[in-house]
């Protein structure tokens, strides 16, 4: 019996242990290779043979990497803040208006972010060009919006649904106006699930690759993940393993900080409504 | 002048019409409890009074001036949810304040004024806390205190208690007669579908049945004559027995009333006759159901334990002058005495 308690224990810390293993080694890799520099980047190590930092160095500061990063928060941030925006207003209606086609709307918007991206791709991409967007950041903005708006809408809608309505009438009777409503009383308890979707929005925005690769065509427009694919060394032969794999990790670690900032925030914003407080 | 005036107040939820012609005048400082079974118009009634819901026709006077079309907030009442709906972010003192601040009060003034109410209601050391960090009890407590502070013309209560358990409902229903002894000067309005709330705390109770009005009066004026079989079957408990058919017609009446606490149990002889079929033993009282010929199952109360069992066979005779009688549609029948 106490043997057979014992594999089960090794099965479950070996089944641990080879899904961490998968989960953080290509990122681990990544750091390493990013400290190594010339030839040495080709020798299979698993420990770091040296802390050689031009890699980031040099990405940092020749080129237009630096500007591209901030190409990419830009567009993150701006599509978060809109996103926000335009969601806890629309999930607001959503959720406490009774009105014809409520539940017909959401599957509608619910529908659009199944779309699969390459579907639409044509057909934005003439959108933008009429728009004058093209080669702008805003064709960006606009374009994340199509998939991140509609899990914005539907994660706050459920989550104002679930909202009692006695606390909004109990401000009423308070006499709070209806901004007052809104900003005393609706932001401080929704703040969990915003942080949530936006920062999923936010990663969202800051990882997309396709619409970035199209709508953009300078270098100093592109963002983070279409720069680093372009990377390009000496000699069409050459693949600058050391510079790719040192901005791969610079662009990274602000979406692992902000996990870990908000890492409480996103579970029990993620569980808000399915349990009740 | 009345302090709450309701003149011909109907409602509808699109075609559905939930409040039918409600006519009723409440005096200042009474304490008024609006009863009923659930869907009959009774928390409809109140919100129509906050003003959560709009009138759809008639008129709501307060202290004589009409407020069909004045904000909430600008009434002078006071409301406390069933859920309590306490901010859930805010602490104890935000949340007592929170309407006090949204009407410019000065900080002296809100501090004043909260801490009266806090210490009305024993929960000035509780003021950091969050709702969450509360009892049920507390949060009732808060929830009123919020009520409080702003100084109402008229309180309303949703169903308060309901969300506490047994024993501790019987204390907070002391705890509100107290507080409106406390506060003479405010009208009380308190729905519930619990008739022993409404029977113990009321001055005046509001039957309401299927969006009307059924009776109006003082609690035990309608446990003595209810002006229909609806009341009398809903005020008082255990519920009234109704007799119908034969032996209501030897009565000359379609049905025929008798609340258990009025039938007399006996083992030789009586009126009515049958078995027992069930016992409640409640210390105090027994509750004995026995299944008469004449007049089907019929709950009787003795008092005290007794040596009554399942299975034997009894005798009930009726307190004559504590019969009801009502006609077929369920309105009293002449003088209800036999």
């Amino acid at each position: 019996m106490t043997a057979r308690r014992w594999i089960t224990r090794a099965g479950f810390y070996a089944l641990v242990v080879i899904i961490i293993v998968q989960a953080i080694f290509p990122f681990y890799y990544a750091i390493l290779t990013s400290l190594e520099d010339g030839q040495a980047l080709f020798e299979v190590n698993y420990l770091p043979a040296a802390l050689d930092f031009s890699n980031y160095a040099s990405m940092l500061t020749s080129g237009v990497f630096g500007r591209q990063i901030l190409n990419s928060v830009f567009v993150a941030a701006i599509v978060v803040v809109i996103s926000l925006f335009l969601a806890v207003t629309a999930s607001y209606a959503l959720s406490r208006i009774r009105f014809r086609g409520r539940g017909l709307l959401l599957l509608t918007i619910l529908s659009v972010s199944m779309f699969p991206q390459i579907a639409v791709l044509a057909g934005l991409f003439e959108v933008i060009r009429t728009l004058g967007l093209f080669n702008s950041l805003w064709s960006l903005v606009f374009s994340y919006m199509i998939f991140t708006l509609p899990f914005t809408v539907w994660v706050l809608t459920t989550f104002m649904r679930n909202l009692p309505i006695e606390i909004e009438e109990a401000a009423i009777m308070d006499g709070a106006p209806p901004f007052t409503i809104i900003r005393r009383v609706f932001l401080p308890i929704m703040w969990p699930a915003m942080v949530t979707t936006g920062l999923l929005a936010f990663i969202h925005a800051w990882n997309e690759f396709l619409f970035a690769l199209t709508f953009l065509s300078t270098d100093t427009q592109r963002t983070v993940p279409v720069a680093i694919a372009l990377i390009s060394g000496r000699s069409e032969f050459e693949v600058p393993w050391g510079n790719i794999m040192a901005a791969s990790v610079v662009v990274t670690l602000p979406l692992v900080i902000l996990v870990l900032i908000f890492q409480r925030r996103i579970v029990s914003g993620l569980t808000a409504g399915a349990v009740k407080g | 002048m009345a302090s709450v005036e309701l003149k011909s107040i109907c409602k509808s939820f699109g075609s559905v019409e939930v409040l039918r012609d409600v006519n009723l005048s409440l005096e200042k400082g009474e304490f008024v409890v609006f009863v009923g079974p659930s869907g009959c118009g009774k928390s409809t009634l109140l919100r129509l009074v906050a003003g959560l819901e709009d009138i759809t026709a008639g008129d709501l006077y307060i202290d004589g001036a009409r407020m069909n079309d004045v904000l909430p907030s600008k009434r002078g009442i006071s409301m406390v949810f069933q859920s309590y709906a306490l901010y859930p972010h805010m602490n104890v003192f935000e949340n007592m304040a929170f309407g006090l601040e949204q009407a410019r009060l000065n900080q002296a003034e809100i501090k004043a004024r909260v801490a009266e109410a806090a210490e009305i209601l024993q929960i000035t050391p509780l003021m950091e806390r969050k709702p969450r960090q509360l009892s049920g009890g507390q949060r009732q407590r808060v929830a009123i205190g919020r009520a409080i502070t702003r100084k109402p013309r008229v309180f309303l209560f949703d169903e308060p208690l309901s969300n506490l358990d047994a024993a501790l409902r019987v204390d907070t229903r002391l705890e509100i007669a107290a507080l409106h002894k406390r506060l003479s000067d405010t009208t009380m309005i308190y729905v519930t579908h619990d008739q022993v709330e409404a029977m113990t705390l009321a001055d005046r109770i509001v039957v309401l049945n299927a969006g009307q009005v059924e009776q109006v009066g003082r609690p035990m004026d309608l446990y003595a004559e209810p002006a229909s079989a609806f009341v009398a079957g809903f005020i008082g408990s255990p519920r009234m027995n109704f007799v119908t058919g034969a032996t209501a017609e030897k009565h000359g009446a379609h049905t025929l009333g008798i609340r258990p606490e009025h039938i007399t149990i006996s083992r030789d002889a009586g009126e009515w006759s049958g078995s027992i079929v069930h016992i409640e033993q409640l210390g105090s009282d027994t509750y004995v159901h026995v299944k008469t010929e004449e007049a089907g199952i019929v709950n009787a109360r003795a008092i005290g334990a007794n040596a009554f069992r399942a299975g034997d066979a009894v005798f009930l005779t009726l307190q004559s002058e504590s019969v009801h009688l009502f006609n077929a549609d369920g309105l009293p029948v002449g003088p209800a005495r036999t």
